[in-house]
């Protein structure tokens, strides 16, 4: 038998350690274009343990201006909540990499709970990260997680603090750590608390445990693949994707492709850096 | 007794927050709970409320708009006669009050039209608190003046230039902002909207409108009034003047949506006549959205009303049935916003000047006998020089 979505990220994800932290990139789904998107996802996937896959929404208001101008793009150029699943089953026709959407309350309340979860399953989904989704307000969408196998990514923050506990007891696919105060974007450095905080996490949830938000060059990663199973590196990325827009709207091929080779490379380098010192690669 | 203890009203409402803000809300909902029952805190706020704001604002007696319009006797609860001009203040003191005494040094809010942001700057000023203001660029241009206003009430106005560029952009900004500087900065919500417990609390804090109306028509009528007419954009002036006559069910309450260029065009703001269940800024609601969930940008030539959403008790009253709510074009304010000046002396906000178009509709198939009041929730001051293209040259509103 197949195994469920949740099984398949978080097997993946544990295949991991103890040599390296899990390096999952994050993209917004159709930015630049649908093709150009895919293409991005099938490269990562020779990199990633898992791919986050934004589908895009008016008012991210977990996002800071990278990912918001990304959704905004993307919207414009016509992505769809089912054109979104679309692109994640033409990736996962070609690649077993466990796919994660990440999106907004609305758009999943739209298309009704149990349609949103049966749609990932479906598309071939392992998860679902909703930032604006907090464990008061998920039970419908819990109920929907475990009736399909797909995996509901909570978030936590360093102020979840004596809620930690029941965030992380009940976490799916792993425990995602939100890594300083604020919303998406490349951040310089982190909190003094995370490492605590994180272990804390570790503590209570029956997942791993991947750190996002801020994460941007490979220092950081080096940084926090010492302490945490994972780590989810988004408006780095999506910067370089939105990048490429002139050049795939153009069908300016050698550009666009040195594009991708340079994101590849950058990729390449956070992926090699989640490997931990001292570990044999 | 609404909100039940997950901060819903019916099935609206809830906390649809990013994890980050969760403990504050929590935090706020004790410092809250714990304040409005403190004595020092009350005195304070009721203290300011008079002697700063100068409540209780009258409740006016139209004799010319009544004979006008030959129906009901008309009043105008005078929230425009507040300091700064509207009823916004009634809820910035209370909540910058609750940040002072919380040991807050920082305020933050978004504004519209600006009669909130200024408001918000003026309390900041009076407590000695640090502000800034989010407001979306478009409305910057539109209400020039008011960002003039809170700048020199030494607040900072930050322009959103996200999406829409308007009111829905400065709240998702104001959000952001807050959770990166959660641990240090109070968020004043200028409306019934937002995450439990602000629309309860934003409610509390405007039902001084209501409050003092039922005792001022009682004295001066010795009876209930058969009608409550009130703009809804979030909807504070509405549930403040609505809701100590939720339970007198015999009087109608009327909230005004802006219907912009008309609800059967794709430019207005009339979120509970033409939206949908939804979730926006921290609460499930009515919401302007398209059928993939996308928000749609609203439209009103009230920038305080150009908002998609609305607050999460309106939605319930709607669904209840316990409220109406009616559109009231762009074209329809202006009118009524030119009468108004020149029937009885009063420049309206051109938010409230809905309110007053739906009394000019109503009136006319009441019974003199009757009574109608009519929440003037701010002046018109601000909309001056917006308006004027619309009245000049030729171009006169009818
Ligand atoms: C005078 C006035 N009335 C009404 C409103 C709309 O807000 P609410 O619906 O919360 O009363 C505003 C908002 O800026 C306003 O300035």
């Amino acid at each position: 038998m197949q195994s469920s979505g949740r099984e398949h990220l978080e097997q993946r994800l544990r295949a991991c350690a103890p040599e390296r932290a899990a390096f999952i990139p994050f993209i917004t789904a159709g930015d630049p274009d649908f093709s150009t998107s895919v293409q991005i996802a099938l490269m990562l996937a020779r990199h990633a343990d898992a791919i986050e896959i934004g589908i895009p929404y008016s008012d991210p208001l977990a996002d800071g201006p990278v990912i918001q101008e990304a959704s905004l793009r993307a919207l414009a150029a016509g992505m769809t909540m089912s054109r979104a699943f679309d692109l994640m089953r033409a990736v996962r026709e070609q690649s077993d990499v466990p796919l994660i959407a990440f999106t907004y309350a609305n758009p999943v309340m739209q298309a009704g709970f149990g349609v949103f979860m049966q749609s990932c399953r479906e598309s071939g989904v392992s998860g679902v990260i909703v930032p604006d989704l907090p464990y008061e307000e998920s039970d419908d969408l819990l109920a929907a997680a475990d009736a399909t196998g797909v995996a509901l990514i909570p978030l936590l923050a360093l102020t979840s603090r004596e809620r930690i506990a029941k965030i992380a007891a009940r976490a799916q696919g792993f425990a995602y750590c939100v890594s300083s105060l604020g919303v998406t974007g490349e951040r310089s450095n982190f909190s003094a608390e995370l490492r605590s905080f994180v272990q804390t996490v570790q503590q209570h949830a029956a997942v791993p445990t991947a750190v996002g938000f801020g994460v941007s060059t490979a220092d950081h990663v080096r940084e926090l693949a010492a302490f945490a199973d994972g780590v989810v590196v988004g408006s780095a990325i999506v910067r370089r994707c939105g990048a490429m827009q002139p050049a795939a709207q153009s069908g300016d091929d050698a550009t666009l492709r040195a594009q991708m080779e340079e994101l590849e490379r950058f990729c390449a380098g956070l992926a090699h850096a989640a490997v931990r010192a001292g570990a044999a690669s | 007794m609404y909100p039940d203890e997950r901060g819903r009203f019916g099935e609206f409402g809830g906390q649809y927050v990013p994890e980050t803000l969760m403990s504050a809300l929590r935090q706020l909902e004790d410092d809250y709970a714990r304040l409005s029952q403190d004595d020092e805190f009350t005195a304070q706020l009721s203290e300011y409320l008079s002697t700063y704001s100068g409540r209780p604002t009258p409740l006016y007696y139209a004799k010319r708009l009544t004979e006008l319009l030959g129906g009901p006797k008309i009043y105008l609860k005078r929230e425009d006669l507040n300091h700064t001009g509207a009823h916004k203040i009634n809820n910035t003191l209370g909540q910058g009050l609750l940040a002072k005494m919380t040991g807050k040094k920082r305020v933050i809010a978004e504004t519209g039209a600006g009669q909130h942001g200024v408001a918000s700057a003026t309390v900041a000023a009076l407590l000695g608190l640090e502000c800034t203001v989010f407001m979306g660029e478009e409305d910057m241009a539109r209400q020039a003046l008011n960002v003039f206003r809170m700048r020199l009430l030494g607040a900072e106005v930050v322009p959103a230039v996200s999406g829409t560029k308007t009111l829905k952009d400065a709240t998702n900004e104001a959000i952001r902002h807050w959770v990166q500087h959660v641990e240090d900065t109070y968020y004043i919500i200028g409306s019934v909207v937002g995450p439990h417990p602000y629309p309860m609390m934003v409610r509390n804090f405007q039902r001084i409108i209501g409050d003092e109306t039922k005792e001022q028509i009682l004295r001066q009528e010795g009876r209930l009034p058969d009608v409550i007419l009130a703009c809804v954009g979030g909807g504070s002036n509405a549930m403040g003047i609505f809701y100590p006559f939720v339970s007198d069910a015999h009087v109608r309450l009327i909230g005004v949506e802006a219907a912009g260029d008309g609800v059967e065009t794709e430019r207005h703001a009339a979120s509970i006549a033409k939206g949908r269940k939804g979730v926006l800024h921290g609460s499930l609601t009515m919401l302007l959205q398209d059928a993939d969930g996308q928000v749609l940008p609203a439209h009103s030539i009230s920038a305080g009303l150009d908002y998609p959403g609305v607050g999460p008790e309106h939605a319930h009253l709607g669904a209840t049935g316990r409220a109406t709510y009616v559109p009231i074009t762009d074209r329809e304010a202006l009118e009524a916003f030119s009468l108004l000046a020149r029937v009885e002396g009063i420049l309206p906000a051109l938010e409230s000047a809905h309110a007053v178009a739906h009394a000019l509709k109503l009136a006319p198939g009441m019974q003199k006998d009757e009574l109608l009041v009519i929440s003037l929730s701010g002046r018109g001051d601000k909309d001056v020089e917006q308006v004027q293209p619309y009245f000049g040259g030729g171009n006169h509103a009818e």
